[in-house]
Parts: structure tokens; sequence; C-alpha cells
């Protein structure tokens, strides 16, 4: 912590505008002749630390930086702050702080960064010392005042105590000389079973403003003059906008002017967004389509299974004996080939951003997963410096993933540009949000297990071919060519470790990217590769006549931590003992984001094709879980995600653009499909997982099995829509 | 031009008549509660009441809202005490991005005018609103907490 030490900043330049949106916080800085520094909050309040602002009324502002999408991830950093800090959880209020200021002040927040699901797992540490250092520092401002030693005084609730003399005082009282004290070098923190506030379910921060319509999303931003921008970019992925006949929407109602945004896109700005989404429909436009137009979902399904044979060139992802051998000399052998196909993220908010840009500054107010890639963004497509740009973070409606892409800050950017002084909101129409997605990559996989002649398994081949994310989206990040997050679920080891040891295995990618953009979307490779393996594990299972969950065991002696959540989950939903009639059972067990977790069907099917879900059994085990009400939701909905995914979705290329336009083509679970979902927390500590994604990955192999084991028929195929298979 | 009467005022929107109330409601009057999901009446992100019955407000044309009755999410508390379906959600901490529940908690609302006690079954049957989040279970629970409120 150096946060004395800030050369070359004055006042001016710490004030940030929040007349939109009350986005963004306001730092202004203090700097007495020849005394420590104090960096105050727009009402004057000093910051103890970057973390934590105190107002006089006790008040504790806590500094997030992550973003809050839905996941509970505000709450919960505030929990983890205010259990260090001490303070009155009652009087908590959280702030953003915004990318420009992280800029200026040199990252004291760390990364901005809300995927992967780190939210919490990668800042637990520091933001809890930010917490235990305020502490420290206010109590300290309190035994200096008395004039006893900091030793002999206590913090709760954001009163210190003298304990030999019962005198007291409040944060809210010393926080002006405590912001004057140099922070601790080192602080210990609170062992979790020690916790009150964090690991406790406390209700979100964010609640009642949901509830009012009062909750300011990127949509819902005013600025005074604003005007509104509704956009088309070149539907097949890669073309460019050739021409647009603008004097066909010159002169219809509230059109200000048309923008063409980049090479590949063309916007509509009016005074309101529904003029300038009716003349953008109204408006002919030419597109250069290209070669990319030929690609259809047929051409990259025969391509990704060539890519499945052994003879063409493959990354290995794990790899120990020799698979190949051990499966060609097998006494017996088993082979499925399955597929996943891309899926659209589908937030409720489509994407959008408000920006205002003159030529001395580009300001943008809009929902995103990464403040700082937005910031990137913004520099990048207005040619300004850090210090003339800002980035207001807002609550988003929805994130999945697509809101860590900053496609659609460029374009409000590039489009403010020709407007300068003149605040410009664009807004996505659902169909731009549909084809213009960054989608869950298309894949497919062909598995084979050996067993020998007493049915061990002996070997399993699991060779995947298709899209790498990375490839595309962080080439950087692949190593020798290689994406390593395409194993995930897989991997010999780490935050996505494959949970069976097998005596000669090979995991193999054969990597195929078409030109459909590609994004992380919710779960990530997990989704795909759980359904490859817990389904073939099922196959293999059924195929020695043996039962899945003890077929499994035997493989899973290695990985505790796997075992565990598997036996949790089939322990409550009561795996080996009768199901009530009709119904059947199914489970699947994945390692992703640093946890382990494991999910159970029960699912009765009619006319061979009408699935109704009755009840799921998930378990986790995070580590240490920070707000088990939050935990419990996510786990939740992660089976909407998906099983919507699996049932209802599936993007399809036709002429090198998606098919799917809308909620009608792309449905998604409503209320009456959803199954109760039981949750089994089983963190057992001394690591820190991530709980948004893992979920999601058994979700869908947990219901395929069950449907195997109702029906007799192995689907490997999403979505079941497809199939004529449908929620009941 | 129209006058439309919304959360008990009356005011005047300079719209085209086939402009969906959606977006008067969003743009010209400024009641940014109602969300705009799909366009096409199917997420429910943008329900109202009109005259007491959830509507999809994309899917209604300015000129049909004439003379009628609207109620948007920011009009659901009275003197400023949340509805009951708002409290049942409070206390059952039911948003997660929160997006679509303004629209959830007016199709609610408009179920328990109607079914002061309604079942699993009438719930499925009536609320049909998207929530990527997933967030039914607590919207189910809710339901049945508001309704036995």
């Amino acid at each position: 912590m150096n946060k004395h030490v800030m050369p070359k900043l004055n006042r001016r330049s710490f004030v940030i505008g929040t007349a939109a949106a009350g986005a963004g916080l306001a730092i202004g800085l203090d700097i007495p002749f020849g005394g420590p520094t104090v960096v105050r909050a727009a009402d004057g309040s000093p910051e103890v630390n970057v973390w934590v602002v105190i107002r006089p009324d006790n008040t504790t502002v806590i500094r997030v930086a992550r973003s809050e999408m839905g996941q509970g991830t505000l709450t919960g950093l505030a929990q983890l702050v205010a259990e260090e800090l001490e303070c009155d959880w009652s009087k908590v209020v959280t702030e953003y702080p915004t990318p420009g200021q992280s800029v200026a002040r040199k990252r004291p927040w760390g990364d901005f960064s809300t995927g992967g699901s780190r939210g919490i797992r990668s800042s637990q540490d520091y933001v809890r010392k930010g917490g235990a250092i305020a502490r420290v520092m206010l109590v300290q401002a309190a035994a200096n005042q008395w004039k006893v030693p900091a030793s002999e005084c206590t913090a709760a609730n954001s009163i210190i105590t003298h304990t030999p003399s019962g005198r007291t005082t409040t944060y809210g009282k010393v926080v002006e000389a405590a912001a004057k004290l140099e922070p601790p070098a080192d602080v210990k923190l609170k062992d979790p079973k020690d916790w009150k506030i964090a690991g406790k379910g406390v209700k979100r921060l964010d609640t009642v403003d949901k509830t009012t319509g009062a909750m300011i999303y990127g949509m819902d931003v005013k600025l005074p003059g604003m005007l509104n921008a509704a956009i088309k970019d070149a539907p097949v992925f890669g073309s460019k906008l050739k021409s647009y006949d603008e004097a066909k929407i010159t002169g219809m109602k509230g059109v200000k002017k048309v923008v063409k945004v980049g090479d590949s896109a063309v916007a509509v700005v009016a005074d309101t967004w529904w003029h300038a989404k009716t003349a953008l429909d109204a408006l002919p436009i030419v597109w250069d389509e290209g070669e990319n137009a030929k690609v259809s979902s047929e051409s990259i399904a025969k391509w990704l299974a060539e890519g499945l044979d052994n003879s063409q060139p493959a990354y290995i992802g794990n790899q120990n004996g020799d698979a190949k051998a051990a499966i060609a000399s097998a006494a017996k052998k088993v082979e499925a080939v399955y597929n996943y196909p891309y899926q659209n993220h589908a937030t409720m908010e489509p994407m959008n951003a408000t920006a205002l840009y003159t030529p001395d500054k580009c300001e943008v107010w809009c929902g995103t997963q990464n403040g700082e890639a937005a910031f990137a963004a913004t520099l990048e497509a207005s040619g300004l410096p850090a210090e003339k740009c800002e980035v207001h973070k807002l609550i988003l409606g929805g994130g999945f993933g697509r809101r860590g892409m900053t496609d659609y800050v460029r374009q409000a950017v590039l489009i403010a540009k020709e407007m300068p002084g003149t605040p410009v909101k664009l807004l996505w129409s659902r169909e731009e949000d549909m084809a213009q997605g960054k989608f869950h990559p298309v894949t497919q996989c062909k598995l084979t297990g050996a067993f020998d002649a007493d049915n061990n398994l002996t070997a399993l081949h699991v060779r995947l071919s298709g899209q790498s994310i990375l490839y595309t989206v962080r080439p950087a990040a692949l190593v020798n060519g290689m994406d390593t997050a395409a194993f995930q679920g897989l991997s010999p080891s780490g935050d996505a470790a494959i949970g069976y040891s097998v005596p000669n295995l090979l995991v193999e990618h054969s990597m195929r990217n078409p030109h459909v953009p590609p994004g992380f979307w919710r779960g990530v490779n997990v989704n795909q590769n759980a359904i490859y393996m817990e389904c073939f594990m099922d196959e293999l299972a059924h195929s020695v006549g043996q039962d899945p969950v003890e077929f499994r065991r035997k493989l899973m002696s290695k990985h505790p931590k796997h075992l565990a959540v598997l036996n949790a989950v089939a322990d409550k939903i009561g795996w080996g003992k009768p199901a009530p009639q009709g119904v059947y059972r199914g489970i699947a067990q994945v390692m992703g984001y640093g946890s382990y977790v494991a999910g159970a069907a029960e699912i009765s099917v009619t006319e061979g094709s009408k699935i109704k879900v009755h009840r799921i059994v998930a378990s986790t085990d995070p580590g240490y879980i920070v707000n088990p009400a939050q935990v419990e939701r996510q786990i939740a909905g992660s089976f909407v995600y998906g099983l919507s995914a699996l049932f209802y979705g599936g993007c399809t290329v036709k002429d090198g653009k998606m098919e799917q336009t809308n909620f009608d083509t792309y449905n998604s679970m409503r209320i009456a499909e959803m199954p109760k979902v039981e949750c089994v927390m089983v963190p057992s500590g001394g690591f820190w997982g991530g709980v948004g994604e893992p979920t999601i990955g058994v979700a869908a192999p947990a219901v395929l099995n069950a449907y195997f084991a109702a029906t007799g028929k192995r689907i490997r195929s999403v979505p079941l829509k497809d199939q004529n298979i449908t929620f009941a | 031009m129209a006058n439309l009467t919304i959360n008990g005022k009356t005011i005047n929107v300079d719209v085209e008549d086939d402009t969906p109330l959606l977006w008067a409601i969003r743009e010209n009057v400024g009641l940014t509660g109602t969300k705009y999901g799909c366009g096409i009446a199917l997420c429910g992100a943008c329900t109202v009441h009109v005259d007491g019955v959830a509507m999809r407000s994309c899917g209604m044309t300015v000129s049909e809202a004439v003379g009628k009755q609207i109620t948007t999410i920011e009009g659901l508390a009275s003197e400023g005490a949340l509805h009951k379906v708002q409290q049942a959600w409070v206390a059952n901490d039911v948003p997660q991005c929160g997006f679509c529940q303004s629209g959830m908690i007016m199709a609610v609302a408009a179920l328990l005018k109607e079914n002061p006690k309604p079942t699993d079954q009438d719930i499925n049957e009536a609320i049909t609103n998207i929530c990527r989040c997933g967030t039914f279970q607590q919207v189910r629970e809710a339901i049945h907490a508001a309704a036995n409120a």
C-alpha cells in the first residue's frame, strides 16, 4: 500500500463527474502543508485505504472492483472486507472504483476482470487484507487518542472499545485520524471458522433497487441532450459493409445521423431508440459477404468430424500410459461420438453502451465484466490517452461471459466520435444480440474406452475436435499453439482436473476454428467436456453391467475431493435405493474453476420424448463459502442456464450467419420447467474455488444419463429440441 | 400525440400512434424500470399492468393504451410502502442480475390479484417470464410467501 505517494495528481484530475446514473465515484485529494495525504470521497469522507471509506455517521463504503452481474460478488466481497474490518454490516454500502481512477492510482484495486468464476476466489486475499489493515488503523487511531496501547483495544460493529477502561468510540469518530496513519506492513487474517459476516447467507446489498425499478442498468442511462443509436453489423462474420442508401431514411422521424461504424457496421442515430431502430430497419444495406457466406453448420460439422480421425494432427492435453496400444489390444472396446453446438449468451439485457466524446475527453457508461478492458477499448476507439478517458460501470443485466468482450463499447465510442459533445446511447436489438454473439464454441468428441477380460477399464481415449476460444480471443494464452482451456475438466491437474485414474489415458484436441467468433460462455469448455466424459462414463458402466456410481468410484480413489461431492450427491438423492414409480436417475461430476461439483437428476419421460425433471441434487466443494444463500442461487441458476442450453439452445449457421434471431428460435426455460434443486455444500477448506460456473457442467449430463436410465436411449447430441425431445 | 395514464398521472406523450407502449414508457415518459428484452412479447421483461391486467408493453401500441390505466413497476408501491410482492422479493432475496424482475414482479402482482392463493400449477401456467439467471426457485417461494402475507 503506498496510498500516500501519488505524485503529479491534483484535485481536479480526480474529480470525476457523476452526472449520470450515480455511476462511478468522485475522489478528491487533500494535501495539507507538510502533513500526510488523505484521499477523500466525493462527500469529503476520508479513505482509510482504497477499499474502505468511513463517513462520520459510521456508514462504511466498501469499494468493489469486480462487476456485479447477478452472481452476488458485490455482496460477497463486501462481506469479506467487512469481516476483517469489524464494521457494522447494517451500515455497509458499496461503490465501484472506475478504471480511470485505477490507472491514475496505479491499479490499487488490482484486476477488474469478472469472469472465470474468479470474482471472489482471486481477490479474497487482498480485499480481506484491505479490511484488516483498515481495522488496525482505526483501532490505532483510537488508541492514540486515549494514549493506550492498541493491544488493549478491540473492535466490533464499528465500535472500538478500550477493554481495561471500558471506553468506547466509533469508526466514524476516529476515521480522520486513522486516515493519516501509516498502514501496517502486515496483518493476520481471521480463520474462516471465526467468521461472523462472511460465511453467512446475509441478504444481498442490491435487492431493493432491483424490485422497484430504480436500479439503473446500462440500457437505462440518461444524459442531458443524449441521442440514441441502433446498429447492424455484418451478419456474415468477418464480412464487410459495402453500401447503404441513406436517402431512403432521410427525413424519417427523429433521425439525426447515419454512421458507418468500422468497416462492417452501420448505425442510425435518432432522438429515441425506437426511431433509430425503425429507421435502421428501413435502411437498405448491402454487405460484401465474401467466402464466409458459404459456411453452414453442416460444413462445420463435416470439418470437425474429420478432426476426430486419429490421422489428423492434435494437441495432447492429458496423457499417461499408451491408450492407443491398450485399446488396440483390448478384450472389449466401446466407442461413441458426441457433439455440442454454438450457444448465445442471451443476457436479458442486450448489449449497450453510452459514450460522450469531445476532443478533450471520452466517457463511457456501460455494464461490463471487465472495466479495464472496456477502458482499453475506449482509449483505442477514441484515440485519446488514459487521462482523458473514463468508464463508468453499471450493474449488468446478465453477463455469463458476454460482457467480458468490448465490441459494443468500441462501437458506442466510434459513433459518439462522429457527434462530438453529444452523448449517444447505443443499444442492440435482441436480433442484433443474437446475430452478433461471441458464441460458445462448437465441438465434437470421439471417446473410446477399453476393458480387460475382467471388465476393468484399461484405457480411455478422448479425442476432441473443434473450436478454441483462446485462439481468437486471447491468442497469447496459447501454449505452443495449444489451447489448454480446451481440456477443462479433463486436465491432469490444476483448476479443472480430471477426476478419474485410468491406466492408459489420452486426451487430445484437434483444433478447428470456424469463422464464427467464439467467447467465454458460462462454464466455457466444462459444458461440453463434462457431457462427453460423464455421459461416456455412464456408457462404459452400462456396457459392463455395472452401476454408474460404483463404476466411477473404482476410478476415483486418487481423487478424494471429486469423489466426496459425488458421494454427497449419491447419498442425498438416494442412489441405490428405489426411485419413485416412473422416476429415473442420472448422475455426473466434474471439476472446474477450482471447485469440485456433482449433480444428480430425477426425471420421468412420457411418450419417449417428454421429460419432466422432478428433482436435482447438486453438491459443491469450493473450499470456502462466503455466502451460502448466494451459492445456492448460483447452483440452482446453473441448472436453468445449462438445461436451457441442453433442451432449447443451439445456434446454427446458414450462409455464414446465425439463424436464430430471438427467444422464439432460441428459447429459455420457464418456471414451469424448473426442477426443485437441493444443494449439498461440502466446503473442505484450504483452497478457494469458484462458484458461478462449475455446476453448469453437471446439469446436462445428469439429465442425459437419467434419460438413458428411463428410455435405454443414449443422446449424444445437443440440443434436445433437434431430436424432438422437450420438457413435458 | 397521445394522453397516457401511467401510475395515476395523465401524461401527454409526443409519439406516433404505432409506437410500442414500452418505448413510450421508457423514452418519452422516462420510466426505465420497465425493460426491453426481446421486443416480440416473449420474455416478459416489459410487463406492465393495463387496467390491472399483466401485458407485455412491447407488443402493444400507444394508441391501444390510450384511455387505460397503466401501472409500471415504479407505480406498484403505494404510499411509500412496497407492494407485498416486492416485499416478498426482498425477504426472499429473489433477484440475481435483476433485469427481468420488474416484469416478473408485475406478472406476479397481477396473478395474485386474480388468484390470491395460486398453486404451483397455477404459477406454472401464469408466469411465463424468462429469467436467464434462473431465479425461478426463489420466485416460486416468494410468490407463495406473498400469497400468505
